[in-house]
């Protein structure tokens, strides 16, 4: 089955996630979908699965346009997604779980159902016991059940998101061989990853997409750096900032762990000095969020000790860090960092020092108004902070950060800001350095971490796996590290 | 500011409010369609003629003076407890253990006025009987609260569960250590001696004591929830409890203040029943008016002005409804049917609204 995307755009809202994707997949083709966070792969497979609409462009099986807008309609077309996190029903069986949307009539005909599991089980190597309770199978189990139903189902093409992550090292192989005697049966397969090493052994054909455009395409034999460039960009501007002007030691992490998120955090060892201006680099979720709220106060870690200006602070929760001047900002501005139904003037009022029994509302609104002059927030005092911009919220939230932090912890602080507020927000954010504070923040964007830091961590599967200074090293030494590969 | 600017600034001020008068306005006269659809539906169904039912509802509420005080003795305990769930829904909690908060009120002050010199010093004794009320119900809301932050027990599970220890309590008590003598009846305690009994309007039967408590728990509420940091804080935790939490509040801590609160305003309210309508401690002392409650508060939108009015529109109900069985022979337990309507329709029609802000994409309000 040839299926052709042509010009596909998808926007939510003011947002681009795709934009004008042009893409073949041929039948009995491995073929991988590669890029950043953020680059619109998930998206565009969403589409493709039917699980959401596109705003324009068409799609075509066999040569014909076909216009499809739910999963079902494309699973009766014959394409068929494995999520990142499959869908299936943890309390019933492995049995019931396959066969689920095949039966028909009153009868459930268990016993057939069972012969057709363990032949196609059997076909792909896949060893399933079909009575037990999906609740108990591990992240690869599940992804072959669902697999197994797919095919079941009629599925000519598959598509796998992100099939890698959170399975063993034997049952990605188990994965992989399936995959190439499906592409043998002359089926497709689409592997989404941002591995680098997972789709160049795999697949025999990659594209690249970036920033929701097709960044380039290649066939086998695969050139790595090629690869790097189209994922990551042409290497960008040296780095500016060069003086390091390190201090004392504020922060030091030894041995810590800590579970949570989608990896956890293992066996961390960090030093931060006075001046310095870490990015914590990797694909989203590979600890960065954790280091950061353990950083905080907000997470205790399972295991190691950490230690604020040579005290040591395991077990203090986040409003003893803040004593010590640490502020915490959350990458979800919305959801951790504002409060929906509080005015700007309210906001202010939560901020300042809680003296005295009553409001001092006048006081407030007149800080309010010389907050949204000196940092250029499109708002009124009496506005709500939910009806603000991505943009206005995170000045405002830049507009609360004390006089005199010695730590800042970032989460992705330019996340969904145009051009002109992330320059406006580090501008902002370097000053606090002057003042000898030390910055500490995450992004996904390694240009961002070059122009902006002066030492770079890369997070790997919850490990810190590269931690250099910046102006020693580059974009495609960090891709290569994002991807595992050191 | 100049001139030019405060005029804009008047003008775009009484543009809200008109937006926010004419939506309540809207909603409160399709609330009130939806609710007389529904519950004439109910009559009719019931077999009753819907214009007499209402005809006697109002006449048996509001028809004379005494009804009149029978209603504002119902609108007491009601304001009270709705007046201690604005705290804690502030906060985003569900109290659902308002009912027993009541009652160990109750039980607290009976406990006082039983005592033996009561009747030499009344006055004394009456006001340390409602600050044992107070504490009655403040130390039930407690345990919930404690139960809540401290062992993650859901304070609508834990709310429930003290409720019915409550009310054992207060069999235990009736039909054991405080029985009549000779007789144990679910008629309750016996009558406490008249000196300790709240003074009343003779031509209400109404005791100003009562009236003035819940007219000062009004007050003190709006003013507490609009110009306090409590307040503030409150609403704070309550809309996003991770971001106040960052801003250095304690959420825990605004839980158990809501919840004593909450619990203080019920245990008045028992203080009330006990020492100025009932004169003894009944199984039913609390009446479901901590329920009731809930609905009103819930039906006012958790405005602190709109509070008092429903709760008196339930009063007028529950106090008219009585008239339903002699006059109609219809069950009195249709009041309950029309409240409960009520709160359906009210909240069908702000979930309503809400889903037209949602497609209509309007973010400001």
């Amino acid at each position: 089955m040839l299926i052709e995307l042509r010009k596909i755009h998808k926007y939510y809202g003011p947002v681009k996630a795709n934009c004008g994707v042009d893409l073949t997949i041929e039948p009995g083709v491995i073929h991988g979908i590669l890029g950043e966070n953020g680059a619109g792969k998930t998206t565009l497979m969403k589409i493709l699965a039917g699980y959401s609409e596109k705003t324009s462009g068409n799609i075509l099986v066999n040569h014909s346009s076909v216009n499809y807008k739910t999963p079902s309609q494309a699973s009766e077309l014959g394409i068929g997604m494995l999520y990142q996190d499959p869908l299936d029903f943890p309390l019933l069986s492995v049995l019931d779980n396959f066969m689920l949307g095949q039966t028909t009539g009153l009868v459930n005909k268990k016993k057939t159902f069972r012969k057709i599991f363990k032949k196609s089980a059997d076909a792909l190597n896949f060893s399933l016991q079909p009575d037990a309770s999906v609740k108990f199978l591990t992240i690869g189990e599940r992804q072959q059940l669902e697999i197994l139903r797919l095919l079941a189902r009629g599925i000519q093409v598959l598509i796998l998101d992100e099939p890698t992550t959170g399975i063993s090292t034997l049952q990605k192989e188990t994965l992989f061989q399936a995959l190439k005697k499906l592409a043998s049966e002359g089926k497709s397969v689409i592997l989404v990853s941002h591995k680098l090493e997972d789709v160049e052994s795999l697949c025999e054909r990659i594209t690249v997409l970036r920033q929701g455009t097709v960044a380039g395409e290649m066939e086998r034999p695969f050139s790595i750096n090629v690869l790097l460039e189209m994922m990551f960009g042409s290497p960008p501007l040296p780095p500016t900032r060069t003086q390091i002007k390190t201090g004392e030691i504020i922060l030091e992490m030894n041995q810590v762990s800590a579970p949570g998120g989608r990896t956890g955090l293992k066996n961390c060892d960090i030093t931060v000095r006075q001046g310095e201006v870490i990015g914590l680099a990797g694909l989203e979720g590979s600890g960065q969020d954790v280091f950061l709220r353990i950083a905080a106060g907000l997470k205790q870690p399972s295991k190691g000790s950490i230690r604020l200006q040579g005290v040591k602070m395991n077990g203090k929760d986040y409003h003893t860090y803040k004593n010590q001047r640490v502020t915490y900002l959350p990458g979800s501005r919305l959801e951790e960092g504002l409060i929906s139904g509080l005015s700007i003037t309210q906001h202010l009022l939560l901020q300042d020092i809680q003296k005295g029994f009553f409001v001092k509302s006048f006081h407030a609104f007149r800080k309010a108004k010389e907050s949204i002059t000196r940092f250029r927030i499109k708002a009124e005092p009496e506005s709500f902070v939910e009806s603000l911009s991505g943009g206005n919220q995170q000045r405002l939230l830049l507009s609360f950060l004390p006089a005199d932090p010695i730590l800042l912890l970032l989460g992705n602080p330019t996340r969904g800001l145009d051009m002109e507020s992330v320059l406006w927000v580090w501008q902002h954010l370097h000053q606090y350095c002057a003042h000898k504070a030390c910055i500490v923040f995450s992004s996904s964007e390694l240009d961002e971490i070059l122009m902006n830091a002066d030492r770079v961590l890369v997070f790997f599967n919850g490990v810190v796996i590269k931690d250099t200074r910046t102006d020693r090293t580059d974009v495609h030494e960090l891709g290569r590290a994002i991807a595992g590969k050191t | 500011m100049n001139l030019d600017g405060l005029l804009r600034a008047k003008l775009r001020l009484v543009k809200v409010i008109m937006k926010i008068l004419s939506r309540y306005v809207f909603e409160g006269v399709l609330t009130l369609f939806a609710v007389l659809f529904f519950t004439t539906i109910i009559l009719l169904v019931s077999g009753a003629p819907p214009f007499a039912a209402y005809y006697h509802i109002f006449k048996g509420s509001l028809g004379s003076w005494i009804k009149l005080g029978q209603v504002i003795q119902v609108w007491i305990p009601l304001t009270l407890c709705a007046a201690g769930l604005l705290y804690t829904f502030r906060i985003g909690l569900w109290n659902i253990g308002v009912e027993g908060q009541v009652m160990l009120g109750a039980v607290f002050t009976t406990a006082v006025l039983r005592i033996d010199a009561a009747k030499s010093m009344p006055m004394l004794f009456i006001g340390l009987s409602f600050l044992a009320g107070i504490s009655g119900g403040a130390i039930w809301a407690i345990v919930a609260g404690v139960l809540k932050t401290k062992g993650g027990v859901n304070e609508i599970f834990a709310g429930l569960g003290l409720n019915f220890v409550g009310q054992g309590i207060i069999l235990w008590l009736i039909f054991g250590p405080w029985r009549r003598p000779g007789i144990a009846s679910m008629s309750g305690t016996e009558l406490f001696p008249q000196e300790l009994w709240l003074p009343i309007f003779p031509a209400f039967r109404l005791s100003p004591v009562g009236l003035v408590l819940a007219l000062s728990a009004l007050v003190l509420t709006a003013l507490l929830l609009r110009y306090t940091h409590m307040g503030l804080n409150l609403k704070a935790i309550g809309n996003n409890r991770d971001a106040a939490y960052l801003f250095g509040l304690k959420p825990d801590r605004y839980m158990i203040i809501a919840m004593i609160f909450a619990g203080g305003f019920a245990g008045l309210a028992g203080s009330i029943q006990v020492a100025g309508v009932y004169h003894r401690l009944l199984p039913a002392i609390s009446s479901n008016y901590g329920y009731l409650a809930l609905l009103v508060v819930m039906l006012a939108n958790y405005n602190v002005w709109i509070t008092p009015l429903v709760a008196f529109f339930f009063a007028c109900l529950n106090v008219g409804s009585i008239q339903l069985p002699m006059m109609l022979e219809l069950d009195s337990s249709l009041s309950g049917v029309i409240q409960g309507t009520l709160v359906l329709a009210t909240l069908a029609v702000y979930s309503w609204r809400i889903r037209g802000k949602m497609s209509g994409g309007d973010a400001a309000t």
